[in-house]
């Protein structure tokens, strides 16, 4: 499993209001929350994102409401992988449990900026900045979480488990 | 090596004689809680996953609060969704329009939640019921439904911060004040993944509602979870309202804590947080320049029946300042009743103000109060994200029932003295 693409980089303490506002929350459509993702910070992002690109932010990424909606917003606008410095803790799991890829990691945090295209190997951790040609080194994810988000997700792991008995 | 308070009771709901901070555990619930925005994602992912039955239907809790009554046919829709799943599997603690509050009021005041239990809420401000002597912490809708369908959930033990309080707090100052103080000198995420764990003798000084708005902010800090001692405060609460066997446990002398931090209560000063994030800390005295346009009384952290009385003691006789909208909502039905009886509804009323059935409305910019580009707002409610309450240009900023009204008074932020010995 791996990800390629051109970053979106932002600051610290992104909060869920600003990656989907609540005034977009009447609605569980993935599709339509991608379409107001980020808009508070970032109202262009929409337009800018292609399938596959890495979004890259500070400390605390994802603080404030438990909404699942914005790992779903990200998700579904095409991002492959959020790395952050670190993550508020109910985003880490809702993101987990919707099957969006996660990565901690402070060196790639500083060192990659916006625009650089970059690529991660979820089984070593390693994160190449191919701009700059550097290399960072996140804690890979162990294999039950990757296998999770490689089927999609919590729901669809434990269902994918319950078929196989 | 002792646990903590919320070590013990993960202990207890997990089967286990002791846990570690950094220890994953399976830990069984004894309530599970939604609301209308989060519950309808849960319920496709119940049914997704193919549950056929809930756990236990006297253990889930569903509260239509956010945009309830319903503000536009979208949010009608999630709300019509929760009533079926609630018809379906004849839910026991399902409050609809009529009989709900906004959720984190509602179920401590029905005494849904018990010292030492265990609840989860895909509601990030579940966190409240610490105040109580439980555990409990918010998640996600993926969470609340496989919860909904299996009654337990994982976790990882978190390690805790102790906050040791003494003294006792000044007139006008309260919870509210205390917790903006502690995420002011901690940050948004300096209790990040952690336990808040309050004790000392100043938590005697504190109400359970002091209690329950500083456990409430707790996420506000980045925490896990805020909990407090049960203590005979806690006791006289729950005491009518709980009708079930319930435990009181207590932190190991020897529990360990990363750090500790002291706050003495008689030096906390009426605070509010500058926008855009609840670390801001500022006294209120600092807000003489700051003219606003809307206040905001209510909420989960802010809409119980002493915030109301805080609010009427300021604006009992006074009107609005020219130009400010008073925007107040009673957190329950039962707030809202006694406000009308105590009079507090008239002082509102004839203070200019607005008083509204039980809604998280304004609070995270659903409706009953949006912000337009340029306005400010102070809101005694617990975040004041970019584009919290409306426009991404607009303002909000956070303080106590009683500071808000008393800026809605002065037209200001200031400090309620300004107001009262005017």
């Amino acid at each position: 499993m791996n990800a390629h693409g051109f970053v979106h980089k932002y600051g610290d303490h992104v909060d869920t209001d600003v990656i989907i506002p609540a005034r977009y929350l009447a609605t569980q459509d993935a599709k339509e929350l991608a379409s107001h993702c980020m808009v508070d910070i970032d109202a262009d992002f929409v337009n800018k994102v292609k399938e596959g690109d890495i979004m890259v932010a500070g400390a605390n990424f994802g603080c404030g409401s438990s909404r699942e909606h914005a790992p779903i917003a990200i998700k579904a606008s095409g991002i492959s992988c959020v790395i952050a410095k670190n993550f508020a803790r109910i985003f880490y799991r809702n993101a987990i449990n919707i099957g969006l890829a996660i990565l901690e990691c402070p060196a790639a945090s500083e060192g990659i900026d916006n625009g650089d295209e970059v690529a991660v190997d979820f089984d070593t951790g390693v994160i190449t900045n191919i701009t700059k040609s550097e290399t960072y080194q996140a804690e890979p994810f162990p294999p039950f979480i990757k296998d999770m988000i490689a089927k999609g997700g919590l729901m669809a792991s434990l269902k994918a488990r319950e078929a196989a008995k | 090596m002792g646990m903590t308070m919320t070590q013990k009771i993960l202990a207890k709901h997990a089967g286990l004689d002791s846990v570690r901070a950094g220890h994953l555990i399976q830990a069984k619930l004894d309530l599970v809680l939604g609301n209308d925005i989060t519950t309808p994602v849960a319920i496709n992912e119940f049914e997704a996953a193919g549950f056929q039955q809930v756990f236990d239907k006297s253990r889930i809790a569903m509260v239509m609060d956010h945009f309830a009554p319903n503000k536009d046919i979208k949010s009608a829709t999630q709300c019509k969704q929760c009533r079926t799943f609630a018809r379906r599997f004849d839910i026991d603690n399902f409050y609809d329009v009529g009989a709900m509050g906004i959720e984190h009021a509602l179920l401590p005041e029905l005494g849904l939640v018990a010292p030492g239990e265990t609840v989860i809420g895909a509601d990030s401000h579940t966190c409240t019921y610490g105040a109580l002597g439980a555990f409990s912490t918010g998640v996600g809708s993926t969470d609340l439904g496989a919860a909904m369908g299996a009654g337990e959930t994982w976790f990882k033990v978190p390690s805790a911060i102790k906050v040791y309080l003494t003294g006792k707090m000044k007139p006008y100052v309260s919870g509210k004040d205390v917790i903006l103080t502690l995420i002011g000198m901690i940050g948004v995420d300096g209790a990040r993944y952690q336990s808040l764990e309050f004790t000392g003798p100043g938590v005697a000084n504190l109400t359970i509602y002091d209690r329950l708005t500083i456990s409430n902010m707790a996420i506000e800090a980045g925490g896990k979870n805020g909990i407090f001692p049960v203590d005979d405060v806690t006791r006289a609460y729950v005491e009518g309202r709980v009708n079930r066997p319930w435990t009181a446990f207590e932190a190991d002398e020897d529990a360990e804590y990363e750090r500790t931090i002291e706050i003495d209560l008689s030096q906390v000063e009426c605070t509010v947080a500058w926008p855009h994030l609840p670390e801001n800390a500022h006294s209120a005295r600092e807000g003489k320049d700051i003219a606003i346009d809307q206040i905001v009384i209510g909420s989960c952290t802010n809409g119980q029946l002493p915030d109301m009385a805080a609010a009427a003691e300021i604006m009992k006789g006074r009107h609005l300042a020219p130009g400010v909208r008073g925007i107040i909502i009673p957190a329950t039905q039962s707030v809202y009743r006694e406000c009308m009886h105590l009079g507090y509804t008239d002082i509102f009323l004839d203070a200019g103000c607005i008083v509204s059935t039980p809604t998280c409305g304004p609070c995270l910019g659903g409706y009953m109060g949006i912000l337009a580009a340029g306005e400010r707002c102070v809101s005694s409610t617990n975040r004041n994200f970019v584009g919290r309450m409306g426009h991404v240009d607009s303002e909000v900023y956070l303080a106590s029932p009683a500071v808000a009204a008393a800026s809605g008074i002065a037209g200001h932020i200031c400090h309620p003295e300004e107001v009262v010995n005017k």
